[in-house]
């Protein structure tokens, strides 16, 4: 066992944290304010390799682990976590299930432009009526002249109105839902594919989510993304793989709010002193310090484990849950510690507060997470 | 043209600095190693003339085994070779046994151009650069922020007390590089990958033909304090007048700054 980084993640985790620092952190505010995409921030992101960390080369990536790809997502969300979401759902979602499902014909076509960073992906299950609940999708594929016809509207979409290429589950059999769904790669520019409104969001505002529409949208048989019927499943294990990556920006979101109050209370003097020097402040920090180092053995332990190939779901569920629920404790404490100053726009906490609120709803909502490792706890004692 | 850049693995500038117990030593421990920000410059200087002209970019550094860190970082920029010179004999190098080390090395390692930053943060003694082409009986020009390459030769801006100096120096050469040289790279993540399987050559005092009983400091530390802390600032009142007054008054007699 060994809890160290290697000389290469270290180099890994500096330049990403010197390229927050100094490209996205004097635009954070701006960004957030406009709710504007960064388009800028992912070009640079795109050439450093970042939006194909974890592919192999011969597909554009840069063949990293997923323990690399954490270090990443926690290094950039720990600045801006729209940037990390970004990031997350670009190469864990969109990428990785053309990555894992998609033929080599398929991997060559679509996966080479994302992974290189020319084009930018987007991931779509969710829909209006429909977000952990197969059973609720209505969005729908049927064959026709050989290939396919899409009819539906997807909702909460990363990458809705900028991204290039989704990929969007859709039901092929009304009567099984969980065995009748099958996954599409569909690009921008496919008649009767568009995107519908962008979502006016609370936090992570500089993430462009939107909806997806399908109209009569003809799409071939090569844009079918695994075997038919098995959308559902696969979804599920790509997300296996996602919710490490929103464990990742969890811990980044966190850790900024913990810096935030640590750098503030160090300098904010009440009473005549230093706040930090006030025990109560200090139980805070020392909790949010604890909290956030446990989270981060639990994510990174997931990601070890799906580098050596064993099985991921509980780890994945239990890093995603309890990161989550870290980041928006944590990211509430930061706020109380600054105050008044916590509540304004001239310090980050305030925007630590409101990004972090999606990481107990986005990719399984905490409610989800719990049931599947109560599923699997109850298994193990069976 | 084939290069040889100096690095030197240093605390990140953020570190709060301590003094350690014993008073002779700096604490360092939750400190961040990085390379120094100056050799930066040297190793993207170095990525720049091999891109245009071709040849080898090697790294080498004096240091103990968490230097490798700093290597792997150049590596990862697009340096080809590096070399790890570390000895228990070397670790209290002061900053003429590090020339002689690095002298020793770059014999072994034929090169047109020797860059190093232009000095390294932390130690801040400004010297290993110019020693260095001194052992080597080659010309040194430091604090460099403009190089260009003219024939056989160098055409280098300096910064000197309010001006800039253009010198030309012949090759081979030692140059200390400045910030203002160029704009260092950010490692992509490829450059990382690639990192891993480029081989870092270790060198001890025997390899390098060095009797560790001449590599004893020349100097002695007695003691390291830390600056005394900065007195509390004064606040005048009163109409503002008088406030002036007393001002300029202070200043002439108290802080003697006019």
């Amino acid at each position: 066992m060994d809890f160290e980084f290697t000389s290469e993640q270290k180099v890994l985790r500096d330049t990403v944290r010197s390229f927050a620092e100094k490209k996205i952190r004097p635009n954070v505010r701006t960004w957030d304010a406009a709710g504007t995409f960064p388009r800028e921030i992912f070009a640079e992101l795109g050439e450093m390799g970042i939006l194909g960390v974890i592919f192999p080369e011969t597909y554009g990536g840069a063949a990293m682990s997923y323990v690399d790809y954490v270090i990443i997502v926690e290094e950039l969300s720990r600045v801006d976590p729209s940037v990390g979401i970004g990031v997350a759902a670009h190469n864990s979602l969109c990428s990785n299930h053309i990555f894992s499902m998609g033929t080599e014909e398929q991997r060559q076509r679509f996966l080479t432009p994302l992974a290189s960073g020319k084009k930018i992906g987007a991931w779509a299950l969710t829909e209006p009526g429909s977000g952990s609940d197969a059973a609720g999708l209505r969005t729908t594929a049927a064959r026709k002249d050989g290939g396919w016809i899409l009819n539906g509207t997807k909702t909460f979409c990363t990458h809705a109105t900028v991204g290039d290429t989704a990929v969007i589950i859709a039901l092929t059999d009304k009567a099984d839902p969980h065995h009748g769904c099958t996954a599409f790669v569909v690009e921008k520019g496919t008649p009767g594919f568009k995107h519908g409104k962008k979502e006016d969001k609370l936090g992570l505002r500089a993430s462009d989510t939107g909806e997806l529409i399908f109209e009569d949208c003809l799409l071939s048989e090569d844009n079918r993304l695994g075997e038919v019927g098995h959308g559902f499943t696969d979804a599920l294990k790509i997300l296996d793989g996602g919710r490490i990556s929103i464990a990742a920006l969890s811990l980044g979101g966190a850790q900024g709010a913990y810096e935030t109050a640590l750098q503030y209370a160090k300098q904010r003097v009440a009473f005549g002193k230093k706040i930090a020097e006030f025990q109560a402040i200090q139980f805070a920090l020392a909790d949010m310090a604890t909290r956030i180092q446990a989270a981060r053995l639990l994510t990174f332990q997931a990601a070890l484990r799906k580098d050596k190939g064993l099985p991921v779901t509980k780890f994945s569920a239990m890093a995603k849950l309890y990161a989550s629920e870290v980041s928006v404790w944590a990211a509430e404490r930061a706020v109380q510690i600054l105050g008044g100053y916590g509540f304004v726009k001239d310090y980050p906490a305030e925007k630590f507060y409101r990004d972090v609120k999606l990481n107990t709803i986005g990719e399984g909502t905490s409610e989800i997470q719990r049931l599947v490792i109560a599923r699997h706890v109850l298994k193990e004692f069976e | 043209m084939n290069v040889l850049v100096c690095v030197k693995h240093v605390p990140d500038t953020e570190t709060r600095v301590k003094v350690a117990a014993d008073g002779l030593h700096l604490d360092l421990g939750e400190a961040n190693w990085v390379v120094n920000p100056y050799d930066e410059y040297a190793v993207e200087q170095g990525l720049q003339l091999k891109e245009k002209l071709g040849g080898e970019v090697t790294v080498i550094t004096v240091g103990g085994d968490d230097a490798t860190k700093s290597l792997r970082q150049a590596l990862a920029m697009g340096a080809d070779k590096a070399v790890l010179c570390s000895d228990p004999a070397f670790e209290d190098a002061d900053p003429w046994s590090t020339a002689r080390i690095l002298a020793a090395a770059a014999a072994k390692l034929p090169c047109d151009l020797i860059l190093s930053g232009k000095h390294g943060v932390g130690g801040d003694n400004q010297q290993v650069g110019s020693l260095l082409g001194q052992l080597m009986g080659i010309p040194v020009v430091t604090v460099v922020t403009g190089m260009d390459l003219e024939g056989t030769s160098l055409m280098l801006k300096r910064e000197i007390e309010g001006g800039t100096e253009v010198v030309k120096a012949s090759l081979p050469c030692v140059i200390s590089c400045q910030k203002g040289l160029n704009e260092p790279r950010y490692p992509s993540l490829k450059g990382i990958m690639a990192a891993k399987k480029k081989e870092i050559t270790a060198w001890k005092a025997a390899d390098l033909g060095l009797d560790p009983a001449t590599l004893a400091p020349s100097f002695q530390l007695k003691k390291m304090e830390l600056p005394p802390p900065r007195p509390a600032g004064k606040i005048l009142s009163g109409e503002i007048p008088d406030q002036v007054k007393e001002l300029v008054k202070l200043l002439h007699d108290e802080a003697k700054a006019i």
